[in-house]
């Protein structure tokens, strides 16, 4: 019952543009999403078709609409290298609804436009879940709702107060019903078809590789890595070490994975691990990073992994797939442990691997330290108390290096970040014939009173080192401990000063500050918000609703479908009041319609343009039997209406003859 | 069965299906005279198609929030599912205790559209938007009504009118798809109203032939062979061209020519002039000239067989000649 090409189904120019402006507000946070000519483009479409309306423009040409959306289509494809995936499929969306815009006329149209708007508020969640997001769902829900109400009524449109009111009395009352959904509404793990590669918000994080400068970007980011909460008294943060990915190849720059290490490393034997003193059990709910490594505390205990996580060959947690999605797990760590006290041949060779060439400095000192014939743990040894006795510093802003990065920084700049000193105490190690490899991952953590957890944030980003030492397997060292030892004991603000290029964000978290216990409440919401609400999925959704009872899903659709007609049937009760007719409190005029029913049965109606008298008339015309009936009665209901200082008599007289009595008579209708 | 129906099951099965429950329906509505309340359990309620497209949509949005984990998808969807069901009663509170009643009817002539107007009030708080009236099966064809809280506002049915004689409303549809437009709540009523249908007048022709038992021509009246018999003053309604213009500068005042003819003569409109056409036809003829005596400002009279309308002039003699001629039954 859509197409109806009459003259009310066009637009009016209010609601062309009202319907501009909510599109603007749905459209706004794609912006700058998109590459900057479809956004451009956006915006120029949007303002033309506000003018064209203004100034009543013609729609362009057919041919011209073709060529732009052609053109459009291609650029976006071209930029993205594709028309599939997340941040592709957003810009096509975006840029269609902004061509639709060019040849929309009709009612019919805004209904299709209205329709891609509530997707592409969807898309918006995609990238952002943050909790201010719910309040820009309600926001556009109402405008988009009121949009659609207006589109409904044909003819004037209707004032914005009206339908922005409605709108959101109507969001506002399928909320409940949101709520309800949201909880018993049965959810499936895990993807249906497949997510594409760019899926989940655009985050930083760790990467697959280390280059100088990685880490010390990182710590830009003020970004939550991930929140752990521990069951018993946490380590010391000098022990808290978050382990993550373990790189063994170096290129002379760059680190990177070793192949054997990831593909679990069977063939290389297995990695036996020692573990002394008690466990310590935590919670971790780590923000998705895209990757498959997960993090646990230096160092994991393989008796009590995460569900469907695998540890590789140097000790790396892995999920089963790339982390799109918040996740929360559990895991136990030893922080005192031997790893691998026996090192067969073939890692050995790889964890002594260096470059061909390159680094002509860096070996001859290892070498030279040999030639001293010092034992490996007093090469470590040495080489620490270089870091510590010369004058190396701990930066954030190090000069930039050149080709030979590990002779310069050693010999030329001494200024780095944790990334130089653990990739190039790494190489004088290899140099010297110790087993090394570079770990990162995040160090330290910090403390939210109010929810007695601990915040590793993408500051906390570190790397570190192991060597393998005859009879005690890989033990950690961190030469950035020794350069700035403040930087482990108390955190990164601690370390640098704010000369130092300090982000804003780690200058001002003194602990005493009012922004401080700001920040913390802010956090604990965000925490909150993650663990109820944006990790609700199959587990928790089980673990939640089994406590009333309701475990398998036949049970939750049961208690869905009562809630939601339990509520849909006290709005039908409200709604139905409110179309009740309102009783009248004039008793002439009650009385007299109750009259008039009676008469109706009958088959005698007074018609729109008769009075009283005039309708009795008719009435005594046609049925004289009931004329001197009648005429009582309009003669009483116009006496007890109208006349000034009614007495009851009259009302009573007219109630009398309501009834169809009077003097004498006997009863003219019932 | 015939195959055609049955292809019709098997393509449109919901169409059909709406088909047969309309059709027993409406075979049910009583025709009632007065104010109709439309009453809670007669709103009858489907989805529409754009509330069908927008449930798919829901669904695949669905599809999306469950594929991506994505709580604030859910969220969404779950708002949006939730919207649809709100909207389900809304649209229907929007229909119900609304009052109808028959307003007014003027006559047409056959041939041209009759016009119902219909008088919708709301005894209630709660205002009322986008409520409309239609015939059934042709719902494209519509007129529409806000009406505020203890308010009433017009519609109008319109329907062709083929033939003289009474044309009855019959069954309509109330209906309304206010809010959203995602759901389609209608009642059927029949209103006890029927617009009178003139006969189609004849294309414009030769004047009416002389009475029997008078002689004179008629055509004379315009022709001006006959005797000048005065001037009378003004009325409203006279036609240009009696005007005595000439005297006009001289008294101020128009004056109308009278002729002896328009004096003297009564015309009557008679049946049986006419033998040599069909029923129909005739009434058309006689329709035809009660307008043109009328513009011309003559009295003239109607006489059909077993009925005689005296000679008159004005618009209460014309009507009841205009409805003498259109519920004449020749048989």
């Amino acid at each position: 019952m859509t197409a109806r090409p009459t003259a009310a189904d066009y637009l009016t120019q209010a609601s062309l543009l009202r319907l501009l402006a909510v599109l603007a507000l749905v459209v706004a946070p794609h912006l700058p999403r998109l590459p900057p000519w479809a956004a451009l483009l956006v915006v120029v479409v949007l303002l033309w078709r506000a003018a064209a309306a203004v100034r009543l423009w013609p729609l362009p040409p057919q041919a011209l609409k073709l060529a732009v959306a052609t053109v459009a289509f291609a650029g976006i494809y071209a930029h993205f290298g594709r028309g599939s995936g997340q941040t592709a499929g957003t810009a096509l969306l975006t840029v269609m609804i902004a061509l639709k815009l060019t040849e929309m006329r009709a009612r019919r149209d805004v209904m299709v436009v209205i329709s891609l708007c509530y997707f592409l508020l969807l898309t918006h969640f995609l990238f952002s879940q943050e909790i201010w997001t719910v309040a820009y769902l309600l926001v556009c829900a109402v405008a988009i709702t009121a949009l659609l109400i207006e589109s409904n009524h044909p003819g004037a449109a209707l004032a914005p107060g009206i339908t922005l009111r409605q709108g959101a009395r109507m969001v506002a009352q399928a909320l409940p019903l949101m709520a309800v959904l949201f909880v018993l509404f049965p959810r499936l793990p895990g993807p249906l078809w497949g997510l594409p590669s760019d899926a989940g918000a655009a985050r930083s994080g760790l990467s697959d590789s280390m280059s100088p400068g990685d880490i010390a970007q990182l710590i830009q980011s003020d970004a939550v890595a991930f929140r752990v909460r521990f069951d018993d008294a946490p380590p010391p943060m000098a022990q808290r070490y978050w382990r993550g990915p373990v790189f063994w190849n170096f290129d002379g720059r760059r680190w990177g994975f070793s192949a054997q290490a990831l593909a679990g490393g069977a063939h290389l034997g297995p990695v036996a691990a020692e573990f002394a003193g008690a466990p310590t059990r935590y919670e971790l709910t780590l923000e998705p990073h895209r990757q498959r490594w997960l993090f646990a505390l230096d160092l994991a205990d393989p008796q009590a992994l995460p569900a469907g996580a695998t540890l590789t060959y140097d000790h790396q947690l892995f999920a089963a797939r790339n982390v799109t999605d918040r996740l929360l797990y559990r895991a136990a760590s030893y922080t005192q442990y031997r790893l691998q006290p026996e090192l067969p041949e073939r890692p050995r060779r790889i964890a002594l691997t260096l470059p061909a060439q390159g680094s002509p400095r860096a070996r001859a000192l290892a070498r030279s330290w040999r030639e001293d014939g010092l034992a490996d743990a007093d090469v470590v040894g040495r080489a620490l108390r270089m870091f510590r006795e010369q004058s190396f510093y701990y930066t954030l802003k190090p000069p930039a290096l050149g080709r030979e990065a590990v002779d310069e920084f050693l010999f030329d700049t001494r200024r780095g970040f944790c990334e130089h000193y653990a990739s190039s105490f790494t190489v004088l190690m290899r140099a010297a014939g110790i087993p090394a490899r570079v770990v990162t991952g995040y160090q330290g953590g910090e403390r939210n009173e109010l929810g007695g957890y601990y915040v590793v944030r993408q500051s906390d980003a570190h790397a570190w080192s192991e060597v393998w030492l005859d009879g005690r397997g890989w033990v950690r060292v961190d030469p950035t401990a020794a350069v700035a030892p403040t930087r482990i004991e108390a955190g990164l603000g601690a370390a640098l000063s704010a000369a130092e290029g300090l982000p804003g964000f780690l200058q001002a978290r003194g602990s005493g500050s009012w922004r401080y216990a700001l920040e913390a409440r802010w956090d604990l919401v965000n925490a909150r918000w993650n663990e109820w609400v944006l990790a609700y999925g199959p587990a928790l959704q089980q673990e939640f609703l089994s406590r009333f009872g309701l475990a398998d899903w036949q049970r939750m659709i049961a208690a869905l479908t009562g809630a939601i007609m339990l509520i849909l049937a006290a709005l039908g009760a409200a709604m139905l009041r409110q179309s009740r007719p309102v009783r009248t409190h004039d008793r002439a005029l009650r009385l007299w319609r109750r009259a008039a029913r009676r008469l109706a049965r009958q088959g005698w109606v007074q018609r729109a343009s008769e009075g009283p008298q005039d309708f009795a008339e008719r009435v005594a015309r046609a049925r004289p039997e009931l004329g001197p009936a009648v005429r009582r009665l309009a003669q009483a209901y116009l006496r007890a209406r109208y006349l000034e200082g009614s007495d009851p008599a009259n009302e009573a007289r007219l109630a009398e003859a309501a009834r169809g009595r009077g003097r004498g008579a006997g009863r003219a209708w019932s | 069965m015939r195959w055609w129906m049955l292809a019709k099951i098997l393509l449109h099965p919901i169409r059909f299906l709406q088909e047969r429950i309309d059709a027993w329906v409406m075979a049910r509505v009583k025709r009632q005279p007065g104010p109709i309340a439309v009453p809670r359990h007669r709103v009858y309620i489907v989805p529409t198609r754009f509330g069908y497209a927008f449930a798919f949509m829901v669904f695949v949005m669905l599809l999306g929030a469950m594929n991506y984990s994505n709580s604030m998808a859910f969220a969404l969807v779950f708002l949006l599912t939730g919207l649809g069901l709100v909207c389900m009663h809304h649209t229907h509170a929007n229909l119900v205790n609304v009052q109808l009643r028959a307003l007014r009817v003027r006559p047409v002539f056959a041939g041209e559209t009759a016009h119902f107007e219909l008088l919708v009030e709301n005894p209630s708080r709660r205002p009322r938007y986008s409520l409309g009236v239609s015939w059934p099966r042709e719902p494209h064809a519509h007129s529409h009504a806000d009406v505020a809280p203890r308010d009433q506002g017009v519609v109008t049915l319109s329907r062709p009118a083929p033939a003289r004689g009474w044309l009855p409303a019959r069954v309509f549809s109330v209906f309304t798809e206010f809010p959203l437009g995602m759901f389609h709540a209608w009642t059927w009523i029949e209103l006890d109203m029927a617009c009178l249908v003139y006969p189609k007048p004849a294309p414009p022709g030769p004047p009416p032939p002389a009475a029997r038992g008078h002689g004179s021509a008629l055509a004379g009246a315009h022709a001006g062979q006959d005797e000048f018999a005065g001037l009378r003053n003004y009325q409203r309604g006279d036609t240009p061209r009696s005007i005595h213009w000439k005297s006009l500068p001289k008294l101020r005042q128009p004056m109308v020519k009278q002729f002896t003819e328009t004096l003297e003569q009564e015309l009557w409109l008679d049946w049986d002039a006419l033998p040599q056409i069909d029923a129909e036809a005739r009434l058309s003829q006689l329709t035809r000239w009660v307008l043109d005596a009328e513009a011309g400002q003559r009295p003239y009279g109607l006489r059909l067989p077993g009925l005689r309308i005296a000679p008159g002039r004005g618009e209460p003699h014309q009507e009841s000649c205009l409805k003498a001629l259109a519920l004449f039954d020749p048989a």
